[in-house]
C-alpha cells in the first residue's frame, strides 16, 4: 500500500524538522554550558607537605594545619585547611575536621562532658576517636579521612578519603 | 490635558478594554475589610505581590553597585551600602523584603488553606502556588549568598549539603548548584547570581502571570 504525502504535509514536516534543529542548535550549546561542571575532570591534587614532623605526632589528636594552592576556575589562591592527626599503633591518622551532618567544623575534646571524642559545637554532634559517629547525635556517618605520607620526615596530606577505620 | 493625551492614546491603540481587564473587577464582599475586618486575611496574597514588586525593583538598582566577584562582591556590598547615598535603604528594602515576602506567601498559603480556596476548580492555582514557594526560597536560598560574607558562605555549605543529600542524583545537583564538586567559590558566586538575578525571576514572572489570570478566570473563592 502506497501511501501518498500531500504537498501540506511535506511541508509541516520540513518546517518542524527544520525548526527543531534551529532550536537544538540553540539549547544545546546553552545546555552544555550549564552542565560543564558536571564533566570536569577532578583535580588531581598533590600530597601537601606540612610543618609537623611524623616524632612530633602522638596519640592524642592534634591540628596540623596545611596550605596548597587551589585552582577555582579562574580564580587561583592559597588555601589553609586543616585536619586532625594522631597516631594509631603504628599508623598514622588524619581526620577531615568537616562534620558529617552539616559541614560544621569539629574540635576534639571540646565538650566536657565527652573528653575522648570529637564534638561538634553546632548541633551537638559527636564522633569516637576513630571517626564513628556517636548514635543518637546528627552525624549520619563516620569522619572523613585524609590520605596521609612522609617526606623527609614531614607529614603530607592528599585526597580525602572515606573513613577507612569503621 | 491628560485627559485628551489620554484619548489621543486611546483612539490608535484602544487601550480601555486592556485596563479594563486588569483593573476593573468586582470584589465580593467577603474578602472586603472594608465590610468585615477579619477579611484582611485577604490581602496576604496581594502583599506578597506587592513585596515582590519591592524586591524587583530594589533588586534591580543593587544590581547597580554589586558584581558577583568572589574578590569584590562583599566590597562592593559594603561601598553601596556604606558610601552611596540612600544604598542602606534600598538594601535594606531587600534584605527586610526577603524575609517578608516568604512571611507572607506562607500567610497567604496558610488563608488557603483555611478557608479551603484551593479545592475544585481551583486546584491547579495551588499548584502554581506551590511551585510560586519554591521560587521564592530559591530566590531566598541564592540571594543569602550573594553578600559573599561568612554567614553567607556557611548558609549556602549546610544548603548544598542538603542538596547533596537527595538520593541517588544528589552530587550531581549539587555539582551543578555550585559549579564545582568541592569548592563554594568563584563558580558557585558567578552561578547564584545568575540564578538568582535571570533564572528564577523568569519562572517568578511566568508562574506569576498564570496565578494571576487563573484567579481571575476562576474567581474569587467564596465565603466560608
Amino acid at each position: 500500500m502506497s501511501q501518498k504525502v500531500t504537498r501540506r504535509q511535506f511541508l509541516n514536516y520540513s518546517l518542524m524538522g527544520v525548526g527543531s534543529f534551529m532550536a537544538a542548535g540553540m539549547i544545546l550549546p546553552m545546555g552544555r554550558m550549564a552542565l560543564d561542571p558536571l564533566f570536569q575532570e577532578d583535580a588531581e591534587g598533590d600530597m601537601v607537605t606540612t610543618s609537623v614532623t611524623i616524632d612530633e605526632i602522638t596519640e592524642e589528636p592534634m591540628q596540623v594545619d596545611f596550605t596548597f594552592e587551589q585552582e577555582d576556575a579562574w580564580y587561583t589562591s592559597e588555601v589553609t585547611d586543616f585536619a586532625w592527626v594522631f597516631r594509631d599503633g603504628d599508623e598514622i591518622i588524619a581526620f577531615s575536621p568537616v562534620c558529617k551532618h552539616l559541614g560544621c567544623t569539629v574540635t576534639w575534646a571540646a565538650d566536657d562532658n565527652n573528653p575522648e571524642r570529637f564534638f561538634c559545637p553546632c548541633h551537638n554532634g559527636l564522633y569516637e576517636k576513630n571517626g564513628n559517629n556517636v548514635p543518637g547525635t546528627p552525624p549520619t556517618g563516620p569522619l572523613d579521612q585524609f590520605e596521609v605520607g612522609e617526606s623527609d620526615g614531614y607529614l603530607t596530606i592528599g585526597q580525602v578519603v572515606p573513613n577507612q577505620l569503621v | 490635558m491628560f485627559n485628551r493625551i489620554y484619548d489621543w492614546i486611546d483612539d490608535r491603540m484602544d487601550i480601555t478594554p486592556i485596563w479594563r481587564d486588569v483593573a476593573d473587577h468586582e470584589v465580593p464582599e467577603h474578602v472586603n475589610p472594608a465590610y468585615h475586618f477579619s477579611a484582611f486575611v485577604y490581602c496576604f496574597g496581594g502583599l506578597t505581590f506587592f513585596i515582590v514588586l519591592i524586591q524587583i525593583l530594589s533588586g534591580m538598582f543593587l544590581t547597580m553597585y554589586y558584581v558577583p566577584d568572589i574578590v569584590n562582591a562583599w566590597n562592593s556590598v559594603y561601598y553601596l551600602q556604606h558610601d552611596v547615598a540612600a544604598g542602606l535603604i534600598v538594601r535594606g528594602m531587600h534584605h527586610w523584603g526577603a524575609s517578608l515576602v516568604v512571611v507572607m506567601m506562607f500567610l497567604h498559603t496558610l488563608r488557603v488553606f483555611f478557608t479551603g480556596a484551593y479545592k475544585a476548580p481551583r486546584e491547579l492555582n495551588w499548584v502554581v502556588g506551590v511551585l510560586l514557594f519554591a521560587t521564592i526560597l530559591g530566590l531566598a536560598f541564592t540571594g543569602y549568598l550573594l553578600p559573599w560574607d561568612m554567614k553567607a558562605l556557611f548558609a549556602t555549605r549546610v544548603g548544598l549539603d542538603i542538596a547533596g543529600s537527595v538520593p541517588f542524583i544528589g552530587d550531581w545537583i549539587q555539582t551543578l548548584l555550585a559549579g564545582d564538586d568541592t569548592i563554594i567559590g568563584a563558580q558557585t558566586l558567578t552561578r547564584f547570581f545568575a540564578i538568582h538575578v535571570f533564572f528564577l525571576p523568569a519562572a517568578l514572572f511566568i508562574l506569576m502571570a498564570v496565578h494571576f489570570i487563573m484567579i481571575r478566570r476562576q474567581g474569587i473563592a467564596g465565603p466560608l
